[in-house]
């Protein structure tokens, strides 16, 4: 498991320390069809930016949270990986984007079958919210709404 | 990453989360959530290693499929297993 020790004394005592948001109730989506008719995209907190995208603005208080489209036909070696923390190893996303955003594993998948198709666009935020007020109440709804328009079925959500 | 799971799922969208810290999970309770044995950075286990990658995925998507699940599912992902095991 991931764990605590990976990081500094003094991040570990802010992450035990902080007053995590609790999801309650907690919604409940059930898989409407298969997944070989289900249509998915891709949600990523590694800050990835796109080629000609702006950055993420590191000077929010709390955190900037905000989010880029990620197009379908984006080139994963074209992603710009600018997650702000120094507390992890950086190395392995900027050799290989596919570790937090796996744009090729889901064509793959969409290839042979195991999934219906791959959403037109994924979603890019900034990790390390401390302030996640204006995610909860305008961001993460305003970001929902795209992935509905789009005809998405499943999320895959994949942090750093 | 979980406060948007949540928004999706609200607005009726299906989401299975990766989870790097069992413990955060288990405060913030994600619908659906797999947690992973890897070091931050690495999410899906290794770069540059797509059977691995997959390996991954390819839980998370179970979790999915998984009509036993209940909200919040927090299920540990099991290396070189072909399922996952629901968590405590």
């Amino acid at each position: 498991m991931g764990n605590l020790a990976e990081f500094s004394l003094p991040v570990r005592m802010l992450l035990r320390a902080y007053r995590w948001r609790r999801i309650d109730p907690v919604p409940w989506a059930p898989l409407r069809k298969p997944l070989a008719e289900s249509r998915i995209a891709l949600v990523s907190s590694a800050g990835f930016i796109a080629p000609g995208q702006p950055s993420f603005d590191d000077s929010v208080r709390g955190g900037d949270v905000s989010f880029r489209d990620i197009s379908s036909s984006t080139n994963v070696s074209t992603l710009v990986e600018t997650h702000r923390s120094d507390s992890f190893d950086h190395g392995g996303l900027a050799g290989d984007p596919n570790v937090a955003f796996p744009i090729d594993r889901v064509r793959e998948l969409a290839q042979r079958g195991r999934i219906g198709a791959v959403a037109p666009r994924h979603l890019s935020f900034m990790g390390s919210i401390t302030a996640p007020g204006r995610l909860v109440r305008d961001t993460a709804p305003e970001a929902a709404r795209r992935l509905v328009a789009d005809g998405v079925d499943v999320a895959l959500l994949v942090p750093v | 990453m979980c406060l948007v799971a949540a928004e999706l799922e609200r607005q009726g969208i299906a989401t299975v989360a990766i989870v790097l810290l069992r413990a955060i999970a288990e405060r913030v309770r994600p619908p659906r959530a797999l947690c992973v044995p890897f070091r931050h950075g690495y999410p899906l286990d290794t770069a540059g290693d797509a059977v691995k990658q997959h390996a991954v995925i390819e839980a998370a998507l179970r979790l999915l499929e998984d009509p036993t699940l209940t909200p919040p599912a927090v299920v540990d992902y099991q290396e070189g297993g072909s399922h996952p095991v629901p968590g405590r």
